[in-house]
């Protein structure tokens, strides 16, 4: 089989060229390997390797973005490759970024596997770390010798439509998407470990960084109840007897929208649960215990409030990811305001 | 308090005429088990079978797994408080049927049961592919409330367990461990330069159907409390919840309880291991706030260094996780957390339903959301009747040609927070 081509591409420095003077350099395309490919083609094996590399200054990509970024494709392009591989950047910030980019775009434009790698703290890793597959590096370039293989392993993988593995597998920076795999030792081994190196002092990996909370601060209160439109919606999982949408015990891929026109009590026959993650006996005798419609109609009817919504938005909040309970609110809270609703009552279980 | 444990390695399973162990291979009589669980008038029928490893065969919906043990000396028995009387137990002696477990099955109580896979993608990520099991298929009489059918399933477990488990009282082990935990005085004498390390277990207490058992005291109505990591290994902890089933720690799991044995493995060399403490995982705020409290206080009281905390569910208890940890760090003791993660199918929503800057050393047991395909196998053991409706499945989750695709939510075990597993995600 036909080695797999690659293009590479490389800054003035790890091209060679010069340093800083000469960082002002425009795109050039070279055919063959230049500096650090080697390491990449000794990688590659028989399997792929660099037909060509693409140089440009790190100054000339950052204020010439659109030329270099335009003139940079064009040249990839010409070679029609089937892999393209940008640095390692290390921690050198704008070549960091320009390697990003690059990959990015040519990701996009060519819809060819690209690979690029460098020091978690590059300002191109948190910019792009989303985008492409990037390899964490060293901060210098003494990592080239471990950076090689890692990137040529991972755009081989890549070019051949096998499936990745976690970033801790497959050594790029984690992009935010949880993959799931088998470790060496069981949970609680690397949980006493973890603990020996944090109670001595030593570095220590967390397996799951804390990400930034989410806090919703709450809208103003309602000035006069007595004329608010209020509806209900719950995560509690309440749905009309049988469920008829089929709303997932758990892990919920939609929301139910019922009818809750002239209803005055939800019994056991007219509505249960779906949700998994409690106890349902008692929803299931009587749903006003997770969604108040009997409270509400009695204090419509006294005037205590404006009036109770036609409908009700329900789903299970059961296991099921922020991302969908957002997607779903998002939909349903556009319908609200249309309706003309002032307030809602959200309950959970 | 000292605990030796026998081990008597069960390499088959067989039905027989005479319940025995005999060269590895367990010998179970139906007609003597099933007369012990029709005992119970809430119970209709009952059928067994069995699942070794290897064969092509599905058990669900899978409610509990229980491993057979007998207190062969010291004070006690098995499973003390919801089977048996309620002496301490922990010191003395325990056989155990090392291989096997009793696995309760039938008509679905929650929405929360599970699915073991003996053979196939299913059984990587149970640890119970790998037992040889007697499975109890068991279903309730007309009419029976979820609550009495749960404690009905639960006792029938835990008693053909114990039955089982005398088998093993007279045989000699092939295997021995000891496992002992001195006082608190003597721990500070025999190790005085060792970190100070307890073990935090977050018990399953959101109410009816998601309950676990302290000497038979329902976790809810609990203080945060202290227990010899022993007395887990004689039956001290039962489960008795219905929470999904990845994340739920079967009797089986608390017995194997994972971070005691991987904390007993350092204790007197990098490590004191001076105590587990126990604490629920209950649904109000003030319960929450008490709890945590209770186990920040407690290891403050203890001069601990380092906690372990395990989690158990998901979701709500996160907020007890996150209370746990945070509370015990500002106490000036180091923690590590383990828990599992709801990622979304692709991995890219938010992990957990709370976060804290204190929680910075997390072991996880993987994303639970994630979608496996699971291929159609010769035999069922219970029924595929819930596949769609378990927590993990979805409308659609059974194909017409038997293979089932499910979130690994759905598999017993599968993302266990006691760090049973290898499964990880990063």
């Amino acid at each position: 089989m036909a080695k797999l081509k690659v293009v590479h591409y490389l800054n003035q420095f790890f091209a060679q060229i010069g340093g800083e003077e000469m960082a002002h350099i425009a795109p050039e395309l070279r055919q063959g390997v230049v500096g650090p490919g080697l390491a990449f083609n000794q990688a590659f094996g028989d399997e792929a390797e660099i037909v060509a590399t693409v140089i440009c200054g790190d100054s000339y990509f950052n204020e010439n973005l659109e030329d270099a970024k335009a003139k940079v494709l064009e040249m990839v392009k010409s070679q029609n490759p089937d892999i393209f591989v940008a640095g390692p950047a290390f921690n050198a910030g704008r070549y960091g970024v320009a390697c990003g980019t690059m990959a990015e775009l040519i990701k996009n434009e060519l819809n060819i596997p690209v690979v690029s790698g460098m020091y978690i703290e590059n300002p191109g890793a948190d910019m792009f770390k989303q985008a492409v597959y990037m390899i964490s590096t060293r901060d210098s370039a003494t990592g080239m010798r471990d950076a090689a293989p890692k990137m040529a392993a991972l755009a081989l993988k890549l070019a051949k439509g096998e499936k990745v593995g976690s970033s801790a597998e497959d050594f790029y920076i984690p992009n935010g998407t949880r993959v799931n795999f088998f470790e060496e030792e069981r949970g609680s081994k690397r949980a006493v470990n973890m603990l020996l190196k944090k109670l001595g002092g030593k570095p220590f990996v967390t397996e799951f960084p804390m990400p930034d909370f989410d806090r919703v601060e709450p809208n103003p209160a309602i000035k006069d109840i007595t004329k608010a439109k209020i509806a209900i919606v719950t995560s509690g999982g309440i749905v009309p007897k049988g469920n008829p949408d089929r709303i997932e015990s758990s892990s919920a891929q939609k929301y139910g929208k019922y009818d809750i026109e002239g209803l005055t009590d939800l019994t056991e026959a007219s509505h249960e649960t779906a949700h998994g993650g409690y106890d349902p006996v008692y929803a299931n005798q009587d749903s006003d215990r997770v969604i108040p419609v009997d409270v509400l109609r009695e204090f419509e009817s006294q005037g205590k409030i404006g009036s109770l919504h036609r409908y009700f938005y329900t789903t299970t909040g059961n296991g099921t990811s922020v991302a969908s309970s957002k997607a779903f609110a998002e939909e349903f809270s556009a319908e609200l305001r249309n309706d003309g609703v002032d307030a809602v009552i959200l309950t959970s279980t | 308090m000292k605990l030796e444990l026998g081990y008597i390695l069960i390499k088959d399973i067989q039905f027989s005429n005479v319940s025995k162990v005999e060269n590895g291979t367990l010998f179970v009589n139906q007609d003597e088990i099933k007369a012990l669980v029709l005992e119970d008038e809430n119970i209709a029928s009952c059928e067994l079978d069995l699942a070794r490893p290897g064969e092509s065969i599905r058990i669900t919906p899978v409610k509990d797994v229980i491993e057979p043990r007998v207190k062969v000396e010291g004070t006690g028995s098995i499973f003390p408080g919801t089977l048996n009387k309620v002496e301490t137990v922990g010191n003395g002696k325990t056989h155990v049927l090392k291989g096997c477990a009793v696995v309760t099955a039938g008509k679905v109580v929650g929405f929360q049961e599970g699915i073991i896979d003996m053979v196939g993608e299913g059984a990587k990520y149970t640890p119970f592919s790998q037992l040889n099991n007697l499975v109890l298929v068991m279903n309730p009489v007309d009419g029976l409330k979820p609550h009495e059918h749960e404690k009905s399933l639960r006792m029938a477990g835990l008693k053909v367990a114990a039955h089982i488990g005398e088998l093993a009282r007279n045989l000699t082990p092939c295997e021995t461990e000891v496992f002992e935990t001195p006082s608190i005085s003597e721990g500070i004498k025999m190790y005085p330069n060792l970190p100070r390390v307890a073990y935090v277990q977050m018990l399953q207490s959101q109410g009816l159907l998601h309950d676990t058992y302290v000497y038979g005291v329902d976790a809810k109505q609990t203080l945060s409390t202290l227990i010899y990591p022993t007395e887990i290994m004689d039956g001290a902890i039962i489960s008795g919840n219905c929470v999904s089933a990845c994340d739920k720690n079967t009797t089986y799991h608390h017995l194997n309880n994972p971070v005691v044995h991987d904390l007993f493995a350092e204790h007197g060399k990098t490590l004191n291991f001076v105590c587990t403490i126990l604490t629920n995982e209950n649904v109000f705020l003030m319960d929450k706030e008490r709890s945590s409290d209770w186990s920040a206080k407690l290891s403050e009281m203890l001069g601990l260094d380092g906690v372990i905390i395990s989690q158990e569910g998901f979701g709500n208890p996160d907020t007890d996780l996150i209370m746990n940890c945070k509370k015990i760090e500002a106490k000036g003791v180091k923690t590590v957390i383990i828990t599992d993660e709801y990622a979304g199918r692709d991995g890219k929503s938010q992990s957990l339903a709370d976060a804290d800057a204190a929680a910075d050393a997390v072991v996880t047991g993987g994303n639970a959301n994630e979608v496996v395909v699971l291929p159609k196998l010769d035999k069922v053991i219970g029924s595929l009747d819930w596949v769609d409706t378990c927590a993990g499945g979805f409308d659609g989750s059974l194909a017409k040609d038997g293979t089932i695709t499910v979130e690994i939510q759905a598999i017993t075990g599968a993302t266990n927070e006691l760090g049973f597993n290898k499964l990880s995600a990063r």
